[in-house]
């Protein structure tokens, strides 16, 4: 906005006035809840039951998370959900990694090796994106006993890759569509195959949408419960089941700090992987949109 | 041996007939350009030739060698493209030896390649640049450095011009000609531009609805044009087309055209020229085909021996370019243009004698716009 030029009179300035107002408002009433659940974590139980909601720590204490991470009872066991924590990314990981790499293989045959029907193929896919995780419990239980996956972590990867495919095959189509089929055609006389143009000129110039694909999927199956509750046996258990678990057992007195710190740190790897990557997120998603 | 032959391609997308019963051949060091208006299948046969694009029948061969079903990289050939398809992440040097490098060359020859084809077209200081860091004339350098440094059998070039501004197209348009006359390479050459054809092309292949109308050298398309449609689009401004009648003068024939509120301009045809097949076309409509630089304007003191028929009209427009200058002014029923040298001294609405070179003239069929004589 500061390239338009107009001239400040004081109606001007007092818009200006309220429209930041509006904003800072909106801005502070999107970080409330985020704010109390941190407040919430580091008070005693004391101070959580004298106090208001939105009244500061008195006595802060970091007892709530250790507690929370080593010793909060999920059902019958009391080991905290830090193990579930590595559960959750010793799942997300491989899930991730494989349902972008399967997606940017897709999109790159989709729209530089276009065969009868791929468009086709690719409205299939699309499809993929518009299906709810409900409707799929049943049959998708099924097969993963079929294969003998049931209730394993490879069976839960498995269902992660197979229901991101549709969406990282998207953003790989859509970001592949922009880019020359020029420079497919020029490595193919250069004497480089289906492999070697992904690998060589493709791939390099994808970061951006790399990027997204992988804050998207690492967010969806971080984040996931369905899937997490249906298909995991107990030590393959997810975080955000074990946060559920542990919110939902109840020994008598109900510790909202600990519950707010078991929901901190499941939300944890997320916040980080936004704040570190969020603004390639929005870079690659405009990506191609607006030639540079 | 012929280093390209084309037999019978055709290439059908669906019911769409791109390219029909399409044959060409050209020798080793020959510069061929394929050129047409835009849809006229000369891409698609350039991706035909490339392997780019399989063709629906007919065959092609490099050096003799059925090639028709081969992928691009076992061709041997190798192109320039209209946006250069410069490999984004890679600098200069690595764009240059990418060929290189998936063939398989040892290391030291890439490296004595890309030096020498640097050499040759002056981008030894951008080696080390990625292409986004060049200007669109380097681009086009190094998109025809990264065909050199391979040395195939065949260059294809498609419209590689077509991207520079007017200046930088004229200076590339002449270091791709020195480029050729010293290499000796064989070259097809895709443009629209005709003034690109004319300059560079040993043998130009002009192109219409999926057929070659017609195959030939620059000087045999542009003077010997087969039909109107080819004489229309070699040549800048192109040829007037003026409808006249052919009569019987003589021993010989003339045309007449009917000029309103004036009298009809009869203009004998030169009785040198070929007259056969004007029989039949006698007292028919008949289109006089004749180019702008066909006019000159009437010299008093050249006129003794002067060749070719007077005329007169009224000039409506007057156009210097510099070099010479183009008047706009009514013949028959049509407006023609032609050109007359910079020193003619003339303003519009004057009056003004022509000579016309019948002796360069064209004439086409009415109806069918095929070349009668």
């Amino acid at each position: 906005m500061a390239n338009v030029i107009r001239r400040q009179t004081p109606a001007a300035r007092l818009l200006r006035a309220v429209l930041y107002g509006v904003l800072i408002v909106a801005g502070l009433f999107y970080i409330l809840p985020m704010v109390v659940m941190l407040m919430t974590s580091i008070k005693p139980l004391s101070e959580i039951s004298a106090g208001t909601l939105l009244s500061l720590p008195q006595n802060p204490t970091l007892e709530p998370w250790t507690k929370a991470w080593g010793e909060a009872c999920t059902g019958m066991r009391c080991e905290g959900v830090g193990g579930y924590f590595w559960n959750s990314f010793a799942m997300v990981i491989p899930a991730v990694l494989i349902s972008t790499t399967v997606g940017a293989l897709n999109g790159y045959a989709l729209t530089k090796w276009r065969f009868k029907g791929s468009e086709l193929v690719f409205a299939l896919m699309l499809f993929g994106c518009f299906i709810p995780f409900q409707v799929v419990l049943l049959p998708m239980a099924q097969t993963l006993g079929w294969l003998g996956l049931s209730s394993s972590r490879a069976g839960l990867i498995l269902v992660h890759v197979v229901f991101g495919i549709a969406f990282t095959t998207l953003f790989f189509r859509n970001f592949y569509v922009g880019i020359p089929n020029e420079l497919v055609s020029a490595a193919k006389l250069d004497g480089a195959g289906f492999f070697r143009i992904f690998w060589r000129i493709l791939l390099p110039v994808s970061a951006p949408i790399i990027v997204v694909s992988v804050i998207w999927q690492f967010t969806q199956i971080w984040n996931d419960f369905l899937f997490g509750v249906a298909f995991s046996a107990h030590n393959t258990q997810p975080v955000t089941v074990a946060l559920n678990n542990l919110v939902n057992t109840s020994t008598g007195v109900r510790e909202y700090n600990v519950d707010m710190a078991a929901a901190m740190i499941a939300a944890l790897p997320t916040l980080v992987v936004y704040v570190l990557a969020g603004k390639y997120f929005v870079r690659g998603l405009t990506a191609g949109s607006v030639k540079g | 041996m012929a280093a390209l032959e084309i037999h019978n391609v055709r290439k059908e997308f669906g019911s769409e007939r791109v390219l029909k019963d399409v044959s060409i051949s050209i020798d080793s060091g020959e510069f061929l350009i394929l050129v047409g208006p835009s849809g006229c299948g000369k891409s698609t046969l350039m991706n035909a030739i490339a392997g780019l694009e399989p063709v629906t029948s007919g065959n092609i061969y490099i050096d003799g060698e059925d090639v028709t079903w081969r992928t691009p990289a076992e061709r041997d050939i190798a192109m320039v493209f209209q946006s250069y398809a410069l490999y984004p992440s890679m600098t200069v040097r690595q764009n240059i030896s990418f060929g290189l490098e998936m063939r398989k060359v040892p290391k030291a020859e890439r490296v004595g390649a890309v030096e020498r084809v640097a050499d040759l077209l002056q981008i030894s200081h951008l080696l080390e640049r990625k292409p986004a860091q060049l200007s669109g004339g380097q681009r086009q350098r190094v998109a025809m450095g990264r065909a050199l440094a391979r040395e195939p059998k065949v260059y294809l070039f498609d419209e590689p011009l077509s991207n520079l501004d007017a200046k930088l197209r004229v200076d590339m348009r002449t270091e791709i000609k020195k480029l050729h006359q010293r290499l000796g390479t064989t070259i097809v050459y895709v443009t629209h531009d005709q003034v690109e054809a004319m300059t560079l092309a040993d043998c130009i292949a002009v192109m219409r609805d999926g057929n070659i109308l017609q195959l030939g050298s620059p000087d045999e398309v542009y003077n010997n044009p087969v039909d109107m449609f080819v004489a229309g689009f070699m040549g800048s401004p192109s040829m007037n087309f003026i409808r006249a009648t052919l009569e019987a003068a003589g021993d010989g024939y003339a045309l007449r055209i009917a000029t309103p509120d004036e009298d009809d301009l009869l203009l004998p045809w030169p009785s040198g020229r070929n007259a056969a097949g004007l029989v039949e076309q006698l007292n028919k409509p008949i289109i006089l085909g004749l180019r702008p630089e066909h006019f000159s304007e009437e010299d008093v003191r050249l006129s003794e021996q002067a060749e070719g028929t007077l005329m007169e009209a009224k000039v409506s427009v007057v156009e210097p370019t510099g070099a010479d200058i183009l008047l706009r002014l009514p013949l028959g029923e049509q407006e023609i243009t032609a050109r007359v040298g910079p020193k003619c001294a003339i303003a519009p609405g004057e009056r003004l004698s022509l000579r016309v070179d019948m002796a360069r003239a064209v004439l086409f069929d009415a109806e069918t716009e095929q070349r009668l004589a």
